[in-house]
């Protein structure tokens, strides 16, 4: 069989000086981290409703989120560094979110999926109970639009995230500058 | 908020198991007693997906208000949207073209035979097996794609209207349909040789959850849960709608009444619904799919209700009209809130351990219970 | 039987009470206070057997609330519905979940939502809402300014 092996789109970060013996590397600290942050992100699932569905068929085998390193899909909030809301929130369960956010250890990152957790969505007008957006109760990395997305688009939103992470700077060190420079 | 583990006064644990808890799938909060192992109490505390849709369906049009009910109990979403479609229909005494009819039934039972997959691989992962996830939904990405042909949609399809369906079947459709039942028939094997008859799966399955007839009753369950526990409960059989009383199909029901009859009945009705696929899809006569109804719908002063059968139960629909374009009140008697009261009345005197899998073979589905 | 029959029966057994054939359904209206002698006689009646209490809910119509049960019979499978009025300022009625356990949440959510009070029941709490909730929200006078966008 032929099989082709296909470079990884985002090589190492750093470059490789030829020695005898082997080679020597140059790369930045910051960036090796990124690197192998954004490579291992472990998913908290925390499905409320219908999202969680296609949530769940994008970690089955059809889609498969694992490709891209996102295999270990963890229900406790102390071993993931993504949350992914996959529903809506309401009322009564925004203070269940925000303790689940706090108990993740940092890094950590958020992703709205579908509209629901981007803005209400559907459930925007004449409803006493839904929060419109999850962004009211955490900060919000990635959203993604949908109600509710396909797998494509939640497999896009991770690999934004990972863009996101590889590109630099987590959202305390953004803060950490501005703070740094007055703002 | 609950404090996590607290002591009642006779030195009984009080623990909660939720609302983001791995057991779960979704968001219930389930507060439990325990002595020692043993489960003593157990009381549900829902609303952590309570979305206020019958708040939100007293301002939405008979056209719009729908769309909501895809998203209340979407595994079967399908045959919400029916409920819904048939109330107004009987309201204003629409005739639907017998095709709409047609296509009514095979993508309900297609939606049935999808929910009892996805069902089959979250209670397998409840009892700690993951292989049967990732079997269930390699063929439930089969049906999804027929859905998404059609419908345009992979999950919250919106695709029955008042008067018939919102658009023609695709080409592909009849085609794809028939490739996904032989294909199908052989799966619905490997899922039996691949769990039903493992020792481990029957030994917690079996004598565990156990619901008499009576209290079956008592508690209002229905639909799998009801008719592994030996009450004839099929409302496509007792109540007939739509083309059902024209099909030749059994109604499942074991009388074994613990986890593992639940389960059979499951899996029967799987074979089940291909049959009446079977049955349907040589034969979609041609024709119109939508029946001309008027813009604006105004549903005539009075009371309504309709009764389907969902993958999960007896899904009722109680409309009441002023005469208006929206419903003064509407009411969703879900299937999944009446078999979660009977859960305390199963679980107690089990051992925690199997409160999950008592759990798993009810098939809840929060956002249809919290509406 | 029949409906007309059954309506027939049921007439017979309370002749104070008024029957008509609704949409789908004949609908018994009755006092409040008879509730659970009526749900017990149509309950323990051999010849009506209404065992299953299928859907239970409340309607406002601002002047008073209706409760509105909806009976079936598992062996007969004939369907009744029970209506009664109540008082929207104090609404009060007894509870029906000794008779049928399902009713024990059902009654819960009415109390939640519509603030009718279950009496004698085990314990009659918000289900739905927090516990801190102001308000009944499916009552038609209900009003939210900072959670409900009107459309």
């Amino acid at each position: 069989m032929d099989v082709k092996i296909t470079p990884p789109s985002e090589p190492f970060p750093g470059t490789v000086h030829p020695t005898d013996g082997g080679g020597v590397l140059v790369s930045s600290l910051d960036e090796v981290i990124n690197w192998a942050r954004s490579n291992s992100l472990w998913p908290l699932v925390f499905g409320t409703s219908c999202c969680a569905i296609e949530m769940m068929s994008t970690a089955a085998a059809k889609y498969d989120f694992s490709r891209f390193g996102f295999e270990v899909a963890r229900a406790t909030p102390r071993q993931a560094d993504v949350i992914i809301i996959a529903g809506t929130i309401v009322n009564k369960m925004a203070p269940v979110l925000k303790r689940l956010f706090d108990q993740m250890p940092d890094p950590k990152y958020v992703i709205a999926m579908g509209a629901c957790a981007t803005s209400g969505g559907p459930f925007f007008y004449n409803t006493y109970s839904v929060v419109k957006g999850a962004d009211h109760i955490i900060p919000v990395d990635v959203y993604v639009a949908g109600c509710p997305p396909r797998p494509e688009a939640l497999l896009h939103a991770l690999i934004t995230l990972q863009e996101k992470i590889k590109s630099g700077l987590t959202r305390d060190q953004i803060r950490g500058e501005m703070k740094a420079h007055g703002n | 908020m609950f404090e996590q583990v607290s002591t009642s006064e006779n030195g009984e644990l009080v623990i909660n198991v939720g609302p983001q808890h791995p057991a779960t799938h979704g968001v219930l909060h389930l507060l439990i007693t325990l002595n020692g192992e043993t489960v003593t109490k157990l009381e549900p505390n829902l609303g952590y997906i309570h979305r206020s849709i019958e708040k939100m369906c007293e301002s939405l049009s008979y056209r719009q208000f729908i769309y909501t009910t895809s998203r209340m109990d979407y595994l079967s979403s399908h045959i919400n949207n029916h409920a819904c479609a048939l109330t107004v229909e009987s309201a204003l005494q629409i005739e639907i073209p017998e095709r709409a009819e047609y296509i009514r039934v095979i993508m309900s039972e297609l939606t049935r035979m999808a929910s009892h997959q996805l069902w089959w691989g979250a209670m397998a992962m409840d009892l700690g097996a993951l292989s049967p996830f990732f079997y269930a939904f390699r063929e439930r990405e089969s049906i999804n794609d027929i859905m998404e042909e059609t419908c345009g949609a992979r999950l919250t399809m919106n695709y029955f209207v008042p008067g018939g369906v919102m658009y023609d079947l695709h080409p592909n459709f009849v085609a794809k349909v028939k490739e996904f039942i032989v294909f199908f028939k052989s799966k619905i094997d490997e899922y039996d040789e691949l769990l039903t008859g493992n020792i481990i799966f029957q030994n917690r399955m079996k004598n565990i959850g156990i619901i008499s007839k009576e209290d079956a009753i008592s508690y209002g369950c229905t639909g799998p849960t009801a008719r592994g526990s030996g009450v004839s409960c099929d409302i496509r059989k007792i109540y007939p709608y739509s083309i059902y009383q024209k099909l030749d199909f059994d109604e499942v029901i074991e009388h074994g009444c613990d986890s593992f009859s639940r389960y059979q009945v499951r899996m029967k009705e799987m074979r089940q619904s291909l049959k009446i696929i079977e049955q349907l899809i040589d034969n979609i006569p041609k024709g119109e799919f939508q029946a001309k109804t008027k813009a604006v719908l105004k549903l005539p002063k009075g009371e309504f209700y309709t009764r389907v059968e969902t993958a999960r139960g007896e899904l009722g629909v109680y409309i009441v009209s002023e005469g208006g374009t929206s419903p003064y009140r509407i009411k969703f008697r879900s299937p999944g809130f009446s078999n979660l009261s009977a859960l305390e009345h199963m679980v107690k005197g089990h051992k925690i351990g199997d409160l999950v899998a008592i759990m798993g073979t009810l098939d809840l589905v929060i956002p249809d219970i919290d509406r | 039987m029949g409906t007309e029959e059954l309506i027939q029966s049921i007439q017979s057994m309370f002749p104070d009470a008024s029957i008509n054939m609704g949409n789908n359904f004949p609908e018994l209206v009755i006092e409040k206070d008879s509730l659970l002698s009526v749900l017990n006689q149509l309950k323990s009646e051999p010849t009506l057997a209404f065992d299953y209490l299928f859907c239970e809910t409340c309607v406002d119509w601002k002047s008073h609330l209706t409760m509105v049960y909806h009976l079936d019979s598992t062996r007969f499978r004939h369907n009744l519905v029970i209506k009664t009025n109540l008082d929207a300022q104090a609404p009060e009625i007894e509870s029906a979940c000794h008779l049928y356990r399902t009713a024990e949440l059902h009654e819960r959510e009415i109390f939640d939502l519509f603030g009718v009070k279950f009496l004698n029941h085990p314990h009659l709490r918000r289900i739905l809402l927090t516990d801190d909730w102001k308000g009944h929200p499916l009552r038609k006078d209900y009003d939210d300014p900072i959670n409900m966008i009107k459309l």
